[in-house]
């Protein structure tokens, strides 16, 4: 079976007194996965490296069976905007557009044309129908939060990556964003890695990465 | 959506700076391109009214007023010059051609004037309908004549002494008869009643005897004498280039004629106007520089406010390329709508100008697209990349991962 993500011996630094190195990590295709840690130990770090947002000083990272650190300008970020979803800690959006056209641009900028059954769905499933044609600003934090785990997902990427996504959030809208994220991710057969050091979440999850500082 | 589109909703984002880099840009735009194209729309109208004539002859005075008057009609003569001697002085073998004309009346503002049937052919004059002035008191009119005042073939009309609309000492003993009606040329032709000179000679003859009253006693003692013939000017083409050299000087030193040379003093008119001209084209320029400065500040202020929303065209697979890309677009665009609605407000200037020139100096202005503004509009599109580029490149150059960071 392929597998979502293969990271083989990844090393960053930052400067030369300090590099990182982290565990090598495998997520099967629709596995969800946990990576936590404390504050200052590289989770950040790690996310932006499997995302390609940095390269490694060494080692590779295999997105579906692709050396992403062998990426290069426009192709990664092509690369990385229709195989990997990014969902935020603090929900970023473009705020001179519409919630619905944030997600058309997501579409747009990888030169895709929209499903708009498959845009319907996840404005219902998400619960924020009702924002469909607001500015982002007039938007709360449960609602930004589901809207961009609506972008993550709108690619049908085969990886969805989380950096800290609940920590903005109450318990109760917690729970709801990272029961929608699982439920988008199992229906894309995607893989889903959420790094987060919010111990509320731990129970959910049956593989879990813990980093070392 | 595409880059178009977006553009556009992130120009509407910021209604106050793109409101401003817009106006300051049209200002500029409006000032040059009106400039351009009054100093085009004269020179044009100034050079086709020439009609190649190569000298102005007339009294002494100022020689560029003698030209204004004597081939545009839009200054008052310096006086008159004795017939005679300018029919001698045609006889020069210089001269390949020579026509005079006589001034003096008006009607409803647009000028009489005495002349051979040479003078319409200057212009490429046509008759549209009726045909030339044959006998006394018979007139062929211009297109503009015909349409301003309504005068139709067979009508008769009393000129008015002066070359003003504004007197009231009408002729009303020696009525003119309309003949002919010129078809438009675009010249100076459209805005004259052409008749003989025995016309205007014979109408200052009998009014002259009519409105004793109103003259002084030496004067009439000289007109009851012999009336000399005079005209106003006579317009001359040379026979060679020798012309140009000697003919000038000939009637400047020797008789009491004033010679003046079209080209020559047009060239004084247009120096004196271009230092005008020459100062609104910087005044404009600099107000377009001001607003390059405008556009370049405004986007490299959004740039800060942006930094995350262009991290995170990346995350979603833009590239470098498009965030480049992006913030030129907005460059270009400020510079374009700037153009656009400098483009139109000119022409609306201009529109408003030539109907006062036509109302008040029955001057048409012409020329609402010249190549002018194919040059201005390549030049607005530089300014816009040249305002943009500085902050396209920090935008291309962002730090996804730091700026996400943060």
């Amino acid at each position: 079976m392929e597998k979502s993500l293969i990271t083989d011996s990844i090393q960053y630094s930052y400067n030369k007194n300090y590099t990182f190195v982290f565990p090598d990590i495998v997520c099967e295709k629709g596995e969800h996965l946990l990576i936590t840690g404390a504050s200052g130990c590289g989770k950040t770090t790690l996310l932006h490296l499997i995302a390609g947002l940095v390269t490694p000083k060494r080692g590779s990272v295999l997105i579906k069976g692709n050396d992403i650190t062998q990426l290069r300008g426009a192709k990664l970020d092509k690369y990385r905007g229709r195989e990997i979803g990014i969902v935020f800690q603090t929900p970023q959006f473009i705020k001179s557009l519409t919630a619905e056209e944030n997600l058309k641009m997501a579409v747009s900028l990888n030169n895709l044309s929209v499903d708009n059954i498959y845009l319907d769905s996840l404005f219902e499933t998400l619960n924020i129908v009702h924002c469909r044609n607001r500015k982002t600003n007039e938007m709360s934090q449960g609602e930004l939060q589901r809207l961009s785990i609506a972008r993550a997902v709108i690619n049908k990427p085969s990886l969805i990556l989380a950096d800290e996504p609940t920590s903005s959030l109450d318990d109760k809208n917690c729970k709801e964003a990272i029961k929608l994220l699982r439920y988008q991710a199992e229906k894309l057969q995607a893989g889903l890695i959420i790094v987060t050091h919010d111990n509320r979440l731990i129970p959910g999850f049956s593989k879990i990465v813990h980093l070392e500082s | 959506m595409n880059i178009i589109q977006f553009n556009f909703k992130q120009i509407k984002s910021r209604p106050l700076s793109s409101v401003l880099n817009i106006i300051l840009f049209a200002t500029g735009v409006t000032i040059i391109s009106l400039v351009f194209l009054l100093k085009d729309s004269f020179e044009n109208q100034m050079d086709k009214n020439a009609g190649g004539i190569d000298l102005v002859v007339g009294a002494k005075g100022s020689p560029l007023q003698l030209i204004l008057s004597g081939i545009y009609h839009v200054d008052y003569p310096t006086g008159n010059i004795d017939y005679n001697e300018a029919i001698e002085l045609s006889k020069n073998p210089l001269i390949k051609q020579a026509i005079p004309l006589a001034l003096g009346d008006n009607f409803n503002g647009f000028r009489i004037v005495g002349t051979n049937k040479a003078y319409p052919t200057i212009y490429n004059g046509q008759i549209e309908v009726g045909s030339l002035w044959q006998k006394d008191f018979e007139v062929t009119i211009g297109s503009k004549v015909a349409s301003k005042t309504g005068l139709a073939i067979g009508r008769q009309f009393a000129g008015v002494h002066g070359l003003s609309a504004e007197s009231d000492d009408v002729h009303e003993s020696t009525p003119y008869t309309v003949t002919g009606i010129f078809k438009e040329t675009g010249t100076v032709l459209d805005q004259l009643i052409l008749t003989n000179i025995e016309s205007v000679w014979k109408i200052h003859d009998n009014h002259e005897h009519d409105a004793d009253c109103d003259h002084s006693q030496e004067e009439r003692e000289h007109e009851e004498g012999e009336h000399p013939k005079e005209i106003t000017t006579l317009l001359i083409w040379y026979q060679n280039p020798m012309g140009a050299i000697t003919l000038p000087r000939l009637i400047n030193k020797s008789t009491n004629m004033q010679a003046a040379s079209p080209v020559q003093e047009l060239n004084r008119l247009y120096s004196l106007l271009g230092v005008g001209i020459e100062a609104l084209t910087y005044i404009s320029g600099f107000i377009v520089l001001i607003s390059a400065l405008s556009i370049f500040i405004s986007l490299l202020n959004s740039l800060k406010e942006r930094k995350y929303e262009l991290a995170l065209i990346r995350v979603i697979g833009g590239s470098r390329f498009r965030l480049f890309a992006i913030v030129i677009l907005e460059g270009i665009s400020f510079a374009i709508i700037g153009y656009m609605i400098g483009f139109i407000l000119s022409r609306l200037a201009m529109l408003f100008l030539s109907s006062y020139t036509d109302n008040n100096f029955n001057y048409t202005l012409q020329g609402w697209v010249t190549f002018t503004d194919l040059f201005l509009f390549a030049a607005s599109l530089i300014i816009g990349i040249v305002a943009a580029i500085i902050p396209a490149i920090k935008a291309m150059k962002t730090n996804i991962s730091k700026t996400l960071s943060q």
